[in-house]
């Protein structure tokens, strides 16, 4: 996980997005009268794309937003640099309001702040690998020798060197989207906004791009929007997840927030068949010391496995392998609490050992 | 009212009058009275079409057939450019006078051709862009494809006169549809994507045109500029009806003398010309990778001679 700051690099308010011929009218009755989504079908004949979305994302943060296809995340995402209007609310980036920029701030904050990958690469299959990935800094008319450093550049950060003279549709989709990635950082913007980027590669090659992509995050620090479908890659990228349902936000958390406290019924199947072992805490399985006494008696646990309330359980499962003795969770030299082995393993299951009701709810 | 008797439910179209005819027939008047202001206008033209036309006949036959036939291999490779000589050679064996009377049809045509993509491609772009303006050039385009030529080959002879001008005006108003209508098809089939990423990194609306959907829209709209230029030839003997001279007077006036060998001659004349310059203009429109060459200058004889003079075109990769 990367380190962020407070500061708010991208603020978006209660933004909506209604689709349609009448979509101000459908806005106005939402406003005053707030009807719901399939009132405003009937009513206006209008579709709401997002209703009422509210985020702030960190300076160096990796937000994630994970709906399925049609939850308006898509949508949500192209209000950051505009590509679409909202019908209601305020895009902020770096204090600058983005619905108030005249046409040529808004293509300038589009060409030096922000760097977009789109889901199917969307390459201009005219133009080589390294005439694509330096597009932004060709239409600000910079001069031929500094695109051609920037786009050495990039292309060396994607792992494609040797391809620059390539035509997209000679490489692979893995590739082709590497040239998108490397599009996107070559005019090294403050802002990374990534549309489903890896959903339409195989596996393995997702997740190769993956690691190249939380490889450059960690050495570029791009605040970063980041939409997937997938829950494993919005956990594995993520700094904090935001659970979007038609049109709402649903939830907005860090990965173990949204597995371990799930807002809804919705969040709770989707966080169902995740794995807890790389996510769950040793703080939010354990119980206090105190209790723990309560009902075992007084016993001594200077020989107990020792871990870090930070640990995960998966690491604790090492440990409680190694000994028949409860767990021991210690910080900064004081006993905190206690791991059990049946704890642990309801844990791993997602749910809450019977005979404690106290630590992290699950 | 006599006329109300004379007015029958089952066939009441005879007994009407709007006297349509005779007021359109007003154009003629208008043009007989603005004639002065439309004389410069058809010098320019005249000029053109002269200019294009006394370069082509000052080339050597064989020059030119030389030129066109690296021409053909350049734009479409290396068979077409065989195809090409062996049609250029047909056509200049037809008769004594063919090549000459053939570079002037050419002339004719290609001044036809050029002023149509000075008018249709930014119509086509304007009608690739606007829905209402496509549906408002769609029945324009329409008529004037359909609409017979010697209906507005007398308003333009009324205007202009006779002569090479008219004869142009009339191929323009008969081949520039297609070009409109595949540009505009050619800039809607452009992937929206990929027009959304040029905005999303900053792109002018005037770079998106530019960089990317008139690139990536040109072989829909060469396409539609080798329908046009096949239109263009198919006018030349209408034209010729209007005194403007080449293969198809030839055929207009073997046809007067039912002069069956010179019609076959004219008419032959016109179709080797429509193989070469389409088998020309079809192979620009497939583009160099297509035929597994990464740029234009890599091949043909500019590749040819590149090679030859010993500098790598590229360096190794």
């Amino acid at each position: 996980m990367t380190q962020y700051t407070n500061e708010a690099v991208i603020r978006c308010d209660g933004i909506w997005k209604i689709f349609g011929d009448r979509s101000a009218q459908a806005m106005k009755a939402v406003v005053e009268d707030g009807l719901s989504k399939d009132e405003i079908r009937r009513r206006y004949d209008c579709i709401v794309g997002v209703r009422d979305a509210s985020f702030e994302v960190g300076r160096g943060e990796i937000f994630c937003i994970m709906g399925l296809s049609g939850s308006g995340k898509s949508t949500l995402i192209r209000h950051i640099n505009r590509l679409i209007e909202p019908s209601a609310g305020s895009v902020v980036i770096e204090g600058r309001n983005v619905g108030e920029m005249g046409a040529k701030e808004l293509r300038a904050l589009r060409a030096e702040k922000i760097g977009m990958v789109f889901q199917n690469m969307a390459l201009m299959p005219h133009r080589t690998v390294s005439e694509n990935v330096v597009f932004s800094l060709e239409v600000r008319g910079i001069d031929e020798a500094t695109r051609r450093k920037v786009a050495q550049q990039a292309i060396d950060a994607v792992e494609l060197t040797g391809w620059e003279r390539k035509y997209p549709d000679e490489l692979s989709g893995g590739m082709q989207q590497r040239v998108g990635l490397a599009r996107a950082i070559a005019a090294d913007p403050t802002i990374l906004l990534m549309d489903e980027p890896f959903s339409a590669l195989d596996p393995l090659i997702r997740r190769q791009l993956q690691d190249t992509f939380m490889k450059l995050s960690a050495e570029l620090h791009k605040t970063t929007v980041f939409i997937t479908h997938d829950l494993d890659e919005a956990i594995r990228i993520g700094d904090r997840i935001a659970i979007m349902k038609d049109g709402i936000l649903v939830q907005v958390g860090t990965p173990e927030q949204i597995v371990t406290e799930p807002a809804d019924d919705y969040v709770a199947d989707f966080v169902a068949g995740i794995s807890k072992l790389d996510l769950v805490t040793a703080a939010r399985v354990m119980q206090p010391l105190e209790q723990y006494r309560q009902t075992n008696g007084a016993t001594d646990p200077a020989n107990w496995p020792v871990a870090h309330p930070d640990d995960k359980l998966n690491a604790l499962v090492d440990l409680a392998v190694t000994s028949d003795n409860p767990i021991l969770v210690r910080a900064d030299g004081a006993d905190l609490g206690v791991v059990t082995k049946s704890a642990l393993l309801r844990g791993i299951q997602g749910r809450q050992d019977v005979g404690i009701e106290t630590g992290g709810r699950i | 009212m006599a006329e109300d008797e004379a007015f029958n439910w089952l066939s009441p179209f005879a007994s009407i009058d709007l006297d349509i005819d005779g007021r359109t027939d007003g154009i003629k008047q208008w043009a007989i009275a603005n004639r002065d202001t439309i004389q410069p206008i058809k010098s320019f033209f005249d000029e053109l079409i002269s200019l294009i036309d006394t370069t082509l006949q000052s080339v050597p036959p064989t020059i030119m057939l030389i030129i066109v036939v690296l021409l053909a291999w350049q734009a479409a490779g290396r068979r077409v450019a065989v195809l090409v000589a062996a049609c250029l050679l047909a056509l200049g064996l037809l008769a004594p006078g063919a090549w000459e009377l053939a570079m002037t049809t050419l002339a004719i045509v290609i001044s036809a051709v050029l002023l149509c993509v000075v008018i249709g491609l930014p119509l086509g772009i304007l009608a690739g862009k606007s829905d209402g303006f496509e549906a408002a050039i769609r029945p324009v385009l329409d008529t004037m494809q359909t609409i017979p030529a010697f209906v507005y080959l007398v308003p333009v002879v009324m205007l202009v006169g006779i002569g090479d001008v008219s004869g142009v005006i009339v191929t323009i108003i008969f081949a520039i549809a297609p070009l409109v209508r595949l540009t505009s098809l050619g800039i809607r089939g452009v992937n929206s994507s990929v027009v959304e990423a040029a905005r999303a990194f900053g792109a002018t609306p005037r770079q998106i045109m530019f960089k990317v959907e008139l690139p990536l829209a040109t072989p829909t709209i060469l396409a539609g500029l080798n329908q046009t230029i096949m239109l263009a030839l198919s006018m030349v003997v209408i034209a010729s009806m209007i005194s403007v001279k080449g293969l198809g007077n030839e055929v207009l006036r073997a046809m007067g003398r039912l002069d069956a060998g010179k019609a076959i001659v004219g008419g032959l004349g016109i179709v080797l010309l429509a193989i070469v310059l389409d088998r020309i203009t079809q192979g620009l429109g497939r583009s160099g990778r297509e035929r597994g060459h990464r740029h234009w200058w890599q091949s043909g004889p500019v590749g040819l001679i590149l090679r030859l003079t010993g500098r790598k075109s590229e360096k190794p990769q």
